[in-house]
């Protein structure tokens, strides 16, 4: 199953390698990264494999947006199915 | 592959735009719990409840998470408890309702529809005996709704049930006076009622309905608002499909929600009741959405026709994206939930005969609102019949959720609290109507009934 993550926070060094620590901790497999910086706004958004995730997928979503708010970032995590029901026939 | 502009926009449209999945409802059969004594009738009831929704919040709360949309409500909805419980001997029924309220509380919903008759043609003696343990019942209990259908295209109109309704109205907003006459929000009259309608506070468990089913209802009336904010000044065939496309869209998560949820309480899907609903939060009105087409106050000469093009836009976007629409699926207008609607009733726009005039073509009917604590019975009653008229000629649902609130006279408000807001009380006509309504009987089918 797959999950999109979409970071936005104030542009710094080490973003994305945080992140991404994160989700290896947890065995989350990232498959594909976009990221834009908008005036000094840093944005990325990830496809995830959740598959084989450690835990519990909504403890995942749970605990991913609660690290985010620690590294001052705003961390949402949502599976991929809402969207592509929402921008897909 | 999704691109970045999908996935914001629907993350706008949550965090920005009040998107929500406005109710998962359980509609539960209860006619297996049919007894001679109350007491086991009672038993068997709240242990058929507790059992097939003790996952219902968890499931719904998961779901939240994962695909980070809220899910405002968890609800249940069972058989009307006039049919469970014709053959308790026993002279009233608020012992059950109290019973809904306990199982109600134990699954940890917020409210449980079905405390209901069905007396489009004629009562029962079970029918009076629920209608008659309505107030008590509303006064009893918290989370209980209650609805009575009066009326209907095949039927016709059961005005001694009207008659009734109008005292039952009354005497409820009496016995819940402290809390300004709360009851009444708990109570709806209605002609031509769904049997799987999730939203309260009309929801009941129809007799055509499996064992037991999951009903979804999404709303987004802030997601529709913000998109006409981009075709200001274009003509109505824009509108409309701006509308569509909105529908559309809200539709289709609201059904991989329902579907999602169904299959983890191995509950069968029944259907999606997409539905502008509104909540009093700013942004999220059914009355701006109208402003929004070029409206300076929703009520002034041209929200009629307004209201029409958006009930009728959202019900085509909608059947697209589900393959079960249902519900009551349209606009609705309840005018203590709606921010905009409360502001143009305060201003003097938004009056009830206009109302009345919109529940032509809107989803349902005369909702939330507040008269005058001392309105008489028999206008309350001539109001309901004027609702189940509409409702009869037109072949469609309409209702009647009036507060007559105790002490209260036009210029006062009605605090509701949390998502049934505040309403502003509205007058009424002075001149009587008892006359009419002490005639009683039925008013016949209308012609369009005849169809075979």
């Amino acid at each position: 199953m797959k999950a999109i993550v979409t970071v936005v926070g104030k542009d710094r060094v080490g973003i994305i390698a945080a992140v991404c620590n994160r989700l290896a901790e947890y065995n989350v497999n990232v498959l594909d990264i976009s990221q834009t910086v908008l005036q000094g706004y840093f944005t990325m958004m990830m496809v995830v494999d959740v598959s084989r995730c450690r835990v519990e997928l909504a403890r995942f979503c749970e605990e991913m947006e609660k690290s985010g708010k620690d590294m001052g970032l705003s961390v949402l995590v949502q599976r991929e199915d809402i969207f592509e029901a929402m921008h897909r026939l | 592959m999704l691109n970045q502009k999908d996935i914001l926009q629907t993350q706008n449209m949550i965090r920005k735009q009040h998107l929500d999945i406005r109710t998962i409802t359980m509609g539960i059969s209860l006619l297996d719990c049919a007894d001679e004594d109350i007491q086991k009738c009672c038993e068997k009831i709240y242990r058929k409840i507790t059992g097939r929704a003790k996952d219902l919040v968890r499931v719904g709360e998961e779901i939240e998470r994962e695909f980070g949309i809220p899910i405002v409500n968890k609800r249940i909805s069972v058989t009307p408890i006039a049919l469970v419980a014709a053959s308790c001997r026993t002279e009233s029924y608020v012992e059950i309702a109290k019973t809904l309220d306990a199982a109600a509380k134990t699954c940890g919903v917020n409210f449980i529809g079905g405390f209901s008759a069905l007396v489009q043609k004629g009562c029962t003696d079970s029918d009076w005996k629920l209608i008659r343990s309505i107030p008590e019942a509303m006064a009893s209990t918290e989370r209980v709704c209650a609805s009575v259908n009066v009326g209907s295209t095949r039927a016709g109109i059961n005005m001694d049930a009207v008659a009734e309704m109008g005292r039952i109205v009354k005497e409820t907003a009496r016995l819940t006076a402290d809390n300004d006459g709360l009851g009444c929000a708990k109570l709806v009259v209605f002609a031509n009622a769904v049997e799987d309608n999730p939203f309260m506070a009309g929801a009941f468990h129809g007799v055509g309905e499996p064992e037991c089913v999951l009903n979804v209802g999404v709303s987004g009336p802030g997601v529709v608002y913000h998109a006409l904010q981009s075709v200001k000044g274009q003509p109505f065939d824009t509108v409309a499909e701006t509308v569509k496309k909105t529908a559309f869209q809200i539709t289709r998560m609201g059904q991989l929600v329902g579907r999602e949820a169904s299959r983890r309480l191995g509950v069968p899907f029944g259907i999606l009741d997409l539905s502008l609903a509104p909540t009093p939060a700013v942004g999220d009105s059914v009355a701006r959405i109208l402003e929004e087409m070029g409206l300076e106050v929703c009520g002034t000469h041209g929200t009629t026709a307004a209201l029409a093009l958006l009930n009728d836009a959202v019900k085509k976007g909608g059947v697209m994206a589900s393959s079960h629409v249902g519900g009551l699926s349209g606009a609705f207008i309840p005018v203590s939930e709606d921010e905009g609607m409360i502001a143009a009733a305060e201003r003097g726009t938004l009056t009830l005969s206009k109302l009345e005039a919109m529940t032509c073509v809107c989803s349902v009917g005369l909702d939330m609102i507040a008269v005058p604590g001392d309105t008489p019975a028999e206008t309350i009653s001539a109001i309901i019949a004027d609702e189940a008229a509409i409702g009869m000629v037109n072949s469609k649902t309409t209702a009647v959720r009036i507060i007559p609130a105790p002490g209260k006279t036009v210029g006062d408000s009605v605090e509701m609290g949390g998502l049934l807001g505040t309403a502003p009380v509205m007058p009424v006509h002075g001149e009587s109507s008892a006359a009419f309504i002490a005639r009683g009987g039925r008013i016949p089918a209308p012609i369009q009934s005849l169809k075979n």
